[in-house]
Order: C-alpha cells, then sequence, then structure tokens
C-alpha cells in the first residue's frame, strides 16, 4: 500500500492592533452596535479615497521583522476586484506582487522535536465586512454590518512546509505568541482576530512534485486547524486509496459533525484582475525607519526562554510556563526588577498569581490585572517572606485579598504582622503547648516523630501565624530530645 | 450694454466690491438665464432657493466688511460629478438617481468656505465617459452657439453654462480632454491642472490615475482666480501633491516675450478640419509676434497614446464603477431578487457606454491579458510622458489645437464610437503625462462655432500656462463674443 506524505501551508489573517481603519479613521474596536464604526470611505461611498493608517504599516514591520523577514523599502496596493455585499467598494485593497515582507521562517517545537517553517510572503490588507443573514426579520432578508469592514490585516502565508496537522497547531500557536509579544496583534481567535486558511494536499513518500491541494477556509481555533487538517489528510488518503482524484477546492470545517465540507471548486473561482491601486502612492519605506523600528522589537520568546534557562537560573518547565504569554513573562520580570531573586519570584508567579488568573478564566480580565502595581506588590510580597519579615502563610492571607493600591509592606506594618523570631517570646508558648498535650508528648518520644508537625500547629495558632516556623521547629525538637 | 449675466467673474467681483450690484441680483439673473434657456439641458439640478440663501448671507457679510475673498458672492455651478451634501449627484447616471450625498467634497467645501454661491449641478456623460455629452444618462446637452451640436463632454453642461451665462464660472473634471474638448467647442476657457494639483476627495472617479478637477470659466483672469481657491494639497487624498500654491494672478500680465513655444508635429496631421488648423497657425503667429519664439518640436508616441489612455482609463473605470451595486446607496429596483439578480438588475441601470468601458476594462485586466494590454498601455504611458519631458527640455510650453473638429452635430458620432474616441486625440496624452493643459477660444468657423487652441505646460507650470494664454487673450477678442440666445 502507498504510503502519503501530508503537504501543508497556512495563510494566517491577522487583524493589526490599531484603533483605527486601515484606511480612515473609524474605530476598530470589536462588539460596537451594527454600522457604529462606519463612514463615507469604509463604505464606499461615491468620490472617496484612501488615506494610510501609517501606524498599521508599523504593525506590520513589527510582525515582519518579528519573523525574521526582509522588509522591503517599497511595496505596492493593489485592488484585488470581485462582487460581494460584505465588499463596499466592489475590490480589496490589498497587497499583490510587492508585499510589504518577504523571506521569514518560524521554529515550531512537536512533542520535543523543532522544525522550521519558512514564511512565503507578509502583505497587509483591509478586512471585509459581514454579512448577517436573519430568516426571522421579514423572512428571508440579509444585512451586512460594516463595522468591521476596512480593519487592518496582514496575512502571513508559509511555504508548504508543515508535514503534520500537530505541526500546522504548533505553527499557529507559536505564531500567535510572537504576534502578541510584539505587540502587533491581540491573538482572540474568538473576535475573528486571528484566522486561518490551510492548503492540504498529499503525495507519496518520495514523491517531489505537490499533490492537488483544498484549501480548508477560515478556521479560528488551534484544535479546529488539527481536527480539521486531521480529517482533511484522511479523506484525500481514502479518495486516492478508491481510485479516485482529489479535486482543488475550497471547503469548510464543520465543527458540529467534524467532516469538512465543500464550499466551492476552484473552476468558479474568481478572477481577481488585481493592479495596482491609482488612488495611493507606493509604500516606500526608509531604511532608517525600517531599523527604528527593529532595535523598539521587544526580546522574543525563544530568547527569554534561553535568557530565563541560562541567567536566571530557572528550570525549563518554569521558563515555559513565564515565557508562553508576553504579558506574563512582562509581568514576571516588573516583578523581578521590585526584588531580584528569579526562583522566588518565578514560583509566586506560578503557583499563586497565574493560578488565581487561571480561575478568572479569562484571557482579556487576566491581562487586564497584570498591571504593574500589581507586579510591584508581588515583588513586595515575595521579598517579605525571603527576608523572613512574614511568614508563607501570611504572605499567602495578604495576597488572597490584595487590593489595588494596597502595598503589602504597609500591610504588615499596620496589622502587626511581622514574623516573630525571637526565642524569648515563642519558647514559653512552646513549654504551654507541650504541657498541654502530655500525651503526645509521650507518643513523640516512644518515636512518633510526626507528631513535631502538630505541636508546631499549635504554637503557630497561638501566635496568629507570625511565628517563624523554622524556629519553632528547632525549638521544639531540642525541648523534646 | 453687457447684461450682467455676461459679465465675467472678476469684473462681477469688482461690481460686488463696490457696491454696484449685490450677490443676490447676480444670482437672480443666473437663475432667470436657466429658465430661459432649459433647452439647452445644461443643469441637472437647480437650487434656487439654497443659492439665493448663500447670496444673501454673502451680501451681508459684504455689508459688515467682512468677504472671504474675490469669490464671495460669485454665482457658480459644479459638474454634477462633484459630491454636495444634501444635494442631489447623480453623476449624469441613472444608477445614482435621487442620491444625496452625506458629505462636500474638498473643492466643493473651499468654494463654499470662498463665499462662492452654489447655483446647482451640471449636466455630462454618464460617469464622465463622452465627448459629446450625448451620453447623459437623463438628457443629451445642446452647443449654445448651434443647439443641432454637441457641447463637447463630458463637462459639456460645465461649458455650456459658462459660454450662455448660466454661471459665472464652473468645475468641472478633466480626465482624458472633458475640461478642454467642451470648453474649445463653446468658445470658453477651460483649465486642466497637473494631476495631484487639486484635490479629487469627493469627485466620482472615472479613472484615478487620469481624472484631475479643473475651472471653465470666461476668461483666463477668471480661470486663475478659480484654480487659486481649489488647488492645493488635502490630506484626504493621497496622491494630491504637497507642494504651495503659488499666486496665479501675479505675473498673468507679463506676455510672452522671450518663451519657447514648441508646435509638435504629430498634432498637425491629416484628419484635422482646414478651418481649426488655419485658426491654430493664425494664433501661433500672434505668439511669434508677441516676442515667443516658435519652434517645431516631435512627440513621437503620440499616435499610441490614445490607445493607451482607453485601456487605463477603461481598466481604472471597471474597477471604480464596481460600487455601484444597489447594496448601499442608489436605487434598487426589486429587493425581493436573489442577490446575482439584484446585480444584474441595478448595474442594467448603466448606460451603454459605461457598459462598453466597464467590459473594456474588465477584459483588459483579466487574467492572461493583463501584461497584453494594461501592462503595456502603461509602457506607451512611460514613453509619453517622456515624450514630454524631452520637448520641456527645450521650450516653456506646447500649442497645439484642442479638438480635431469644430462642434459635431447631434447623433454624428453616437454609432460610431471609435470615431467619438477620437474627438479626445490632442487632449488625451495630457492626462497621461499628469501635465497642466489649457484650451482658450482662438477663433470660429465661417458659420460661427467656437475653435479652441490648446496650451500645455511641465507640471505645476500652471502659472506659466495662465501667463502665455492670458497674453494671447489680450490681443484677440474671441472670448468676449456670446452666443445669441
Amino acid at each position: 500500500m502507498t504510503r502519503y506524505e501530508p503537504v501543508i501551508g497556512l495563510e494566517v489573517h491577522a487583524q493589526l492592533r490599531t484603533q483605527s481603519k486601515l484606511f480612515c479613521s473609524c474605530s476598530t474596536a470589536f462588539g460596537a452596535d451594527v454600522n457604529l464604526h462606519t463612514c463615507a470611505v469604509c463604505l464606499g461611498m461615491p468620490g472617496v479615497l484612501p488615506v494610510l493608517n501609517r501606524h498599521a504599516v508599523d504593525l506590520a514591520i513589527r510582525a515582519g521583522l518579528g519573523l525574521g523577514c526582509t522588509i522591503h523599502p517599497r511595496s505596492q496596493w493593489s485592488r484585488k476586484n470581485y462582487f460581494y455585499p460584505d465588499l463596499p467598494k466592489g475590490y480589496q485593497i490589498s497587497q499583490y506582487d510587492q508585499p510589504i515582507a518577504t523571506d521569514g521562517q518560524l521554529i515550531v517545537e512537536v512533542d520535543g522535536a523543532t522544525s522550521t517553517v519558512r514564511i512565503m510572503r507578509i502583505h497587509m490588507e483591509e478586512d471585509a465586512a459581514k454579512n448577517v443573514h436573519d430568516d426571522l426579520i421579514a423572512g428571508n432578508r440579509s444585512y451586512v454590518d460594516f463595522n468591521r469592514g476596512g480593519t487592518p490585516l496582514v496575512e502571513i502565508v508559509s511555504q508548504p512546509d508543515i508535514r503534520s496537522a500537530a505541526q500546522a497547531a504548533a505553527y499557529m500557536k507559536t505564531l500567535r505568541q510572537i504576534l502578541r509579544y510584539l505587540g502587533v496583534c491581540d491573538g482572540n481567535m474568538e473576535e475573528g482576530s486571528l484566522r486561518c486558511d490551510a492548503n492540504v494536499s498529499i503525495r507519496p513518500v518520495g514523491e517531489t512534485k505537490l499533490g492537488t491541494r483544498t484549501e480548508l477556509k477560515n478556521i479560528n481555533s488551534f484544535r479546529f486547524v488539527q481536527q480539521a487538517i486531521e480529517y482533511e489528510i484522511e479523506r484525500q488518503k481514502e479518495v486516492l486509496a478508491s481510485g479516485g482524484t482529489i479535486v482543488q477546492e475550497t471547503r469548510l470545517w464543520d465543527t458540529q459533525a467534524k467532516v469538512t465540507r465543500s464550499m466551492r471548486s476552484k473552476e468558479e473561482a474568481h478572477d481577481y484582475r488585481y493592479f495596482p491601486d491609482p488612488d495611493l502612492p507606493n509604500l516606500v519605506l526608509e531604511p532608517s525607519y525600517i531599523e527604528n523600528i527593529r532595535t523598539e522589537l521587544p526580546e522574543l520568546p525563544a530568547a527569554k526562554l534561553k535568557r530565563y534557562t541560562t541567567e536566571l537560573g530557572l528550570s525549563n518547565y518554569d521558563a515555559n510556563i513565564l515565557t508562553e504569554d508576553a504579558e506574563i513573562a512582562l509581568f514576571f520580570e516588573k516583578a523581578l526588577a521590585v526584588f531580584k531573586k528569579p526562583k522566588a519570584i518565578a514560583n509566586w508567579v506560578i503557583n499563586e498569581v497565574l493560578r488565581k488568573l487561571k480561575t478568572q478564566n479569562d484571557d482579556t480580565a487576566a491581562a487586564a490585572t497584570l498591571t504593574d502595581a500589581y507586579a510591584q506588590q508581588i515583588g513586595e510580597l515575595v521579598e517579605l517572606v525571603e527576608d523572613n519579615i512574614i511568614s508563607g502563610k501570611i504572605a499567602k492571607d495578604i495576597f488572597a485579598d490584595l487590593k489595588a493600591g494596597d502595598s503589602p509592606k504597609r500591610i504588615v506594618d499596620e496589622h502587626g504582622l511581622k514574623q516573630v523570631s525571637d526565642v524569648g517570646s515563642i519558647e514559653p508558648l512552646i513549654d504551654e503547648v507541650l504541657a498541654k498535650n502530655p500525651e503526645s508528648v509521650a507518643k513523640y518520644k516512644a518515636g512518633r516523630t510526626n507528631m513535631l508537625g502538630f505541636f508546631v500547629g499549635q504554637v503557630m495558632k497561638q501566635t496568629g501565624g507570625k511565628a517563624n516556623p523554622k524556629l519553632v521547629n528547632e525549638l521544639i525538637q531540642k525541648k523534646l530530645s | 450694454m453687457t447684461k450682467l449675466y455676461e459679465l465675467t467673474a472678476h469684473e462681477l467681483a469688482q461690481k460686488l466690491a463696490q457696491n454696484e450690484i449685490s450677490s443676490i441680483e447676480a444670482t437672480q439673473a443666473c437663475l432667470e438665464r436657466i429658465e430661459a434657456t432649459n433647452n439647452l439641458g445644461a443643469y441637472l439640478h437647480v437650487d434656487s432657493v439654497g443659492a439665493l440663501a448663500l447670496a444673501k448671507a454673502s451680501d451681508e457679510r459684504r455689508r459688515a466688511n467682512n468677504t472671504n475673498g474675490p469669490l464671495d458672492g460669485v454665482p457658480m455651478a459644479l459638474k454634477d460629478i462633484f459630491l454636495t451634501e444634501g444635494m442631489p449627484t447623480t453623476c449624469g447616471s441613472k444608477i445614482l438617481a435621487g442620491f444625496k450625498p452625506p458629505y462636500n467634497g474638498t473643492v466643493v467645501q473651499k468654494l463654499k468656505d470662498a463665499g462662492v454661491v452654489l447655483l446647482g449641478k451640471l449636466n455630462m456623460d454618464e460617469f464622465a465617459m463622452g465627448s459629446s455629452n450625448e451620453y447623459s444618462g437623463f438628457t443629451p446637452a445642446r452647443n449654445p452657439w448651434d443647439p443641432e451640436r454637441v457641447p463637447g463632454g463630458s463637462s459639456g453642461g460645465c461649458a455650456i453654462a459658462v459660454a450662455a451665462g448660466l454661471a459665472f464660472a464652473t468645475l468641472g473634471t478633466d480626465t482624458g480632454g472633458s475640461i478642454r474638448q467642451p470648453a474649445a467647442l463653446c468658445g470658453v476657457v477651460g483649465l486642466k491642472p497637473t494631476y495631484s494639483r487639486v484635490s479629487r476627495f469627493g469627485v466620482i472617479a472615472y479613472a484615478s490615475s487620469l481624472d484631475q478637477v479643473g475651472p471653465l470659466t470666461k476668461d483666463v483672469t477668471d480661470c486663475a482666480q478659480v484654480l487659486q481657491v481649489i488647488a492645493g494639497h488635502d490630506p484626504h487624498d493621497s496622491t494630491s501633491a504637497d507642494v504651495a500654491v503659488p499666486d496665479y494672478t501675479k505675473d498673468i500680465e507679463q506676455g510672452v516675450s522671450g518663451l519657447r513655444l514648441g508646435i509638435p508635429k504629430e498634432y498637425f496631421a491629416p484628419g484635422i478640419d482646414a478651418q481649426v488648423r488655419a485658426a491654430v497657425e493664425a494664433a501661433i503667429k500672434t505668439y511669434e509676434q508677441l516676442g515667443a519664439k516658435i519652434s517645431e518640436i516631435s512627440l513621437p508616441h503620440t499616435d499610441y497614446a490614445i490607445a493607451a489612455y482607453y485601456l487605463v482609463a477603461t481598466a481604472e473605470a471597471s474597477s471604480n464603477l464596481a460600487r455601484y451595486d444597489g447594496v448601499r446607496y442608489g436605487p434598487r429596483r426589486d429587493p425581493g431578487l436573489g442577490l446575482n439578480e439584484m446585480y444584474d438588475d441595478t448595474r442594467s441601470q448603466f448606460g451603454s457606454e459605461v457598459k462598453r468601458r466597464i467590459m473594456l476594462g474588465t477584459y483588459a485586466l483579466s487574467a492572461g491579458y493583463y501584461d497584453a494590454y494594461y501592462g503595456k498601455a502603461q509602457k506607451v504611458r512611460t514613453l509619453v510622458q517622456r515624450d514630454f519631458a524631452n520637448a520641456f527640455a527645450q521650450c516653456d510650453a506646447l500649442i497645439t489645437p484642442t479638438s480635431p473638429s469644430p462642434a459635431f452635430k447631434l447623433g454624428e458620432n453616437v454609432s460610431d464610437p471609435i470615431k467619438m474616441y477620437l474627438a479626445d486625440v490632442f487632449t488625451v496624452s495630457v492626462n497621461m503625462a499628469g501635465l497642466p493643459g489649457i484650451s482658450l477660444p482662438c477663433g470660429f468657423t465661417k458659420d460661427g462655432l467656437p475653435i479652441g487652441i490648446q496650451l500645455i505646460a511641465a507640471p505645476m507650470a500652471e502659472a506659466l500656462l495662465l501667463r502665455t494664454a492670458r497674453a494671447y487673450e489680450r490681443e484677440h477678442k474671441w472670448h468676449l463674443q456670446r452666443p445669441a440666445l
């Protein structure tokens, strides 16, 4: 039986994090009332002209540099012509044969094995609007919501270097991570800020020619990327096994039935009649302009991971967790700036802060809480513990009730929570506990050394958690020996 | 005695300044004249109430000694291609019947800020596609010198309005000669500025890389004054030039002594009407007598310009006109239709010439033909630009006829699109090269039809062009002749 190898290329659309649209000043905020964020320009009224949003260009350059691309000092705007009600001008302004960036790469890791996926090109374009089909109102009518129309996107096109569904999903995840690090895209897949088309074909192992591909359109989650591609690979294998041929077509992933379905065949595909947009001059970038943006690039996840393990001495495990998301890494670094003990800060961020965020179970809420002030609080808290000013127990209590504007140091001062470490005041308490529990003392002396925890706990209870547990431990052992 | 509506804009401005005439009187004179010449089909929309209100406001500003410049209170009208907030704007097409724009185009706003009284919107070939104004989606317009003849196009309504005293000045657009050719056929002055000199924001696009806004006026001085108001950089138009606007009237009387004027030999080929040729040659003699140095030059790619022009213009038009789909504005006849039927039905309202050009442009851009047509046309365009650059290394301005013939009869060319396209043969190269060009009256045929001469200059050399035109105008009184109506 023939063994097949999948060949996969991804086209990822990422919405650039701008306040306004690509060619007008309308807001790009998500979730507004229908057609609220529109003007004559993005509605394609007669006589309007596009004016380029320079911030979108900066972000596209960042994306290109972050993905190791060459940024072209001269790129061109083209019109992609087709008719659809969600396309108000009857064409989409996009970049065609002269995109802003080409030839980058992305390192992808699957099950510990790394591979390189080449990036063919990154081009800028405006998004289409959204058709709303409503069978309830007046029966079988369709409407258009133009809020999204004209939103700036970059399309990141990979080479067909991907060989498995898992690798495709890993590519998407790594890409999202980098775009978020760069501040280029919020990566919010539910809101459509990041979505992908997958070109999938298979060929006999050893064959160098590409097989006929199908295009899976508009996939908006990592899970669906993997599932849809897995399904499509199997489907294509079955078609070939049963003597059939693959038809070049666009397919959709049916999330309910978990199958891909044919959407339209390429035979009826549009002739987009691309040509340079005469309303927009070529995009000309001074080399110094590009270099300035390069110097402003943040440290990317791979470099950060390496630095965390080599320079900060964190475990691979900890470093991975902290660098997974740009906001978390930044938060960790801000807390670390307050108190410079990487392992202690890392433990607190991972065990306490991230756990708390997870219970909120909402990315945006999490990002909103990871403020500079919060990092300052965590840094102080860890410092108090590490300097033996308060016990870990007290620290966790303070952490649980921490509010914006609180200062852990002030809380400790105001509530007298400082750890008691002087033998003179602890010893009488120990004596009291031992005197009250003669049976337990007897058991301990008979060899039940695990009773020690009980005694320590009692003393801690007496002091409201303020006694230094290490000292208490030592003193009790000494007394009972 | 000169009638009020026969005054030039700057003469009117003088009388307004000296309180001899009020803006209301001038506006009323135009409105009455519009009424009396209804048969010419110059206007598609007249806003008498709005115009009188603007005139009243201008008169009040003048009484308060607070006018907005030389055009304050001067009644003007616009080709129906300009977006006017709340005022119908159809671009001569049924597909925009009833459309009232939500905003003013940049030049419209500039005129309003200058205190101009806006009388209404002028007839044109549908979407500015035509050389005779017979392709208006509503009614063909007629030449005031002979109503059996065309006024030229596509800014035909503008030329009629100026020639017949239906407005003191107008704004048109010129994609391949649409200001200069009707100006020549109606005996008025028409200027196409350098591409990018005047904002295109709020001007309905025909071919974006060729379209340019410009004035049609009774004389050269008016032309300079109107250009002064509308020229300049516009942040809403990414193709508009960020270059300071000079004072266009400052050197206008300086004459042409010592200027080097080139005569492109390719523009005097057989096919040009004998009376037109004679009038233009006489004008060249005048320039020589005025001290200009005349020399023959060559623009070798002239023959290819018109073919290349019709590829570029129609390609861009096919894309620019895609937005008229009935989804967001304009009439939609049957909302119960399916999507494709709705598109078909809406777009069937385009007239035959518009459909022809959309088809041509769609073909020129289609996969497999792009290189052979659009790509090749852009190369020709570069050669045409180079021709002119070489010419302007040798001379300051060029002289050509504006149109190969005087106004032709209505219906004469309608059945032969290629013949109609050749009406622009002397004007399209200027658009292909993005240069400024002006047409001014240089005589009449024995049947009393106006003849125009075209002057062409290097980019941004409008001041030189106006000065050259004015030197001729001072010598002859063609521009003072008015059609008998």
